[in-house]
């Protein structure tokens, strides 16, 4: 860590040389990973437009100057599934730290919340998230609760935070029994109660250790924001539904689908990267 | 002179094993008591006990004439008149070396952050750790985390300090500087109970010394005593070995 001028110094021959020798052990082996990936990329290539069918796939899901007309409308409905990450991801975060809160506290007051929490996060966990949708979606309207909205896009994205508020407590609660008893005992010894515990010690660390997988939830979040379409909601998937359906032509899914790309492609890699510096961290502290 | 603390007869099990066995011990105010023995005799579990996080099954413990195991008495408020520092530091890593510092006293004692932040600066100041005020914990040498962590704990003015090892987890040179503070806080009168295996410094800072082998206190006395002349042949093995470890 020190900063020492070094001025005097320059590489022994044999440092030299060695320098010399990792530079071809490196050009070696770009050269290979080169000619591995234009060997498996190319050979996917030749199987895809020498396919008997390519010819009508080009046309039915590739067809340039549809895409370009469809788009205004698909970018429109995925304005709905971006407000609905958002929304929904800002319902999820509270509601996900209240169930984990309730799952890992000890406090005999909240002994029935707990076991309804963890009946809860058993239920949502286990079923299929599309089920949750139609049962919501169609269930809720058809009991006619006065006050209760039946506006699908409202609907739709209950049912999804019912889902993945179950997921997200669960990544917490796994971070809260992550962090080592040692911490709770020195809070502890100096005098914080329980809950002081929890908020100003085991929380923050817990937290920061399960960003990684938070945002993998955040990412899952946005792409299953487009089956809330089965309920009629004008979201990406449905807007590239109704134009494929006018049309006989699949290009609209295609633009569906490389729009949510764009997005959580970048999300996915500013993920890998965290995950990857936490794992360096780890390795280097042993503790954190 | 006042006792601050008082087990009476302490009785605790892990399961089918016996850890303490019928252990009783006084410390007056002002004098520091030194747990010796091998690992495993108890002199950790002890210290839990007292700190109540353990709990004994049977016995009494008393902090100033309070009998603290009572099961109607607030652990909160029993903590917050003991300081206890543990043998791997458990400094909090997310928090700075002064927000470790003044945690408690903020949020327990309910002292202005300024009065706390100027409190631990005067610590830190003394234990020539001032210029760490602002850094991260795991940017700290091991005998650095571990005066934090004792810093941490006099912070909030403790009748009594519980160390554990506070040693053990640190190499020889580093040993040195931690121990020089704890001498320090002896000759302020802190009152203290501490478990160790530096037997040189027992010598140095121990009022009374205790030799606990499976739970019990089998020998004790004062340091000449018990670590020079000691009269149980259990004592006299234990301390053989020591020597021959080269750790007398």
């Amino acid at each position: 860590m020190s900063e020492k001028k070094s001025s005097a110094w320059s590489p022994s021959s044999r440092e030299i040389q060695r320098r010399k020798s990792r530079r071809a052990i490196s050009r070696k082996q770009a050269g290979i990973a080169a000619a591995s990936s234009i060997f498996v990329l190319g050979t996917l290539l030749i199987i895809l437009v020498t396919s008997p069918g390519w010819e009508t796939v080009k046309t039915t899901f590739f067809d340039i100057e549809y895409g370009k007309e469809v788009f205004p409308t698909v970018i429109k409905g995925l304005w709905i599934n971006l407000q609905l990450t958002f929304i929904g991801g800002a319902a999820i975060g509270v509601i996900a730290l209240g169930l984990a809160l309730v799952r890992t506290t000890k406090s005999p007051a909240l002994t029935p919340f707990r076991f309804l929490a963890t009946a809860y996060v058993d239920i949502f966990r286990g079923a299929p998230l599309i089920l949750i949708i139609l049962l919501v979606g169609f269930g809720v309207p058809a009991l006619g609760l006065r006050g209760v909205s039946s506006n699908v896009i409202f609907l739709g994205t209950v049912a999804v935070v019912l889902t993945y508020s179950a997921y997200v407590a669960e990544v917490i609660r796994s971070g809260i029994l992550s962090i080592h008893p040692s911490q709770r005992a020195a809070a502890r010894s100096l005098g914080l109660t329980s809950g002081q515990t929890m908020r100003f010690v085991v929380l923050p660390q817990a937290i920061r250790r399960v960003v990684p997988p938070l945002l993998n939830d955040f990412v899952s979040l946005l792409k299953d924001t487009g089956l809330v379409s089965i309920l009629g909601v004008t979201d990406a998937v449905r807007a590239a539904q109704i134009n494929a359906s006018r049309t006989f032509n699949y290009t609209p899914y295609v633009v569906a689908a490389i729009l949510f790309l764009l997005i959580t492609i970048p999300m996915t890699r500013y993920t890998d990267r965290a995950i990857r510096q936490r794992t360096n961290a780890q390795n280097s502290e042993g503790a954190i | 002179m006042r006792n601050v603390l008082e087990l009476v007869n302490i009785r605790k099990s892990f399961g089918a094993e016996l850890v303490l066995n019928d252990l009783s011990l006084t410390v007056p105010e002002h004098t520091a008591t030194v747990l010796i023995g091998a690992s495993g005799s108890g002199k950790s579990t002890l210290l839990r006990c007292i700190n109540l996080l353990e709990s004994i099954d049977d016995g009494q413990i008393f902090l100033d004439g309070q009998e603290i195991s009572d099961p109607h008495i607030n652990v909160d408020d029993v903590r917050r008149r003991l300081g206890m520092v543990f043998q791997s530091f458990n400094l909090f890593p997310h928090k700075t070396v002064l927000e470790n510092i003044t945690l408690s006293p903020i949020k327990v004692h309910g002292k202005s952050k300024d009065e706390a932040n100027a409190h631990a600066m005067h610590l830190l100041k003394r234990f020539d750790l001032a210029d760490k005020a602002d850094q991260y914990p795991d940017r700290l040498s091991g005998g650095q985390q571990q005066r934090v962590a004792i810093i941490r704990s006099l912070a909030v003015s403790p009748r009594l300090l519980l160390l554990d090892e506070v040693t053990s987890a640190l190499d020889p040179v580093l040993v040195n500087e931690v121990l020089t503070a704890v001498r320090d806080l002896k000759s302020d009168g802190m009152t203290m109970v501490l478990a160790t295996h530096e037997m040189g410094f027992a010598t140095q800072v121990a009022d009374e010394v205790c030799f606990l082998e499976s739970g019990s206190i089998v020998e004790r006395g004062s340091a000449e005593q018990v670590l020079h002349n000691p009269q149980n042949p259990k004592t006299q093995e234990f301390l053989k070995r020591v020597h021959q470890a080269g750790r007398l």
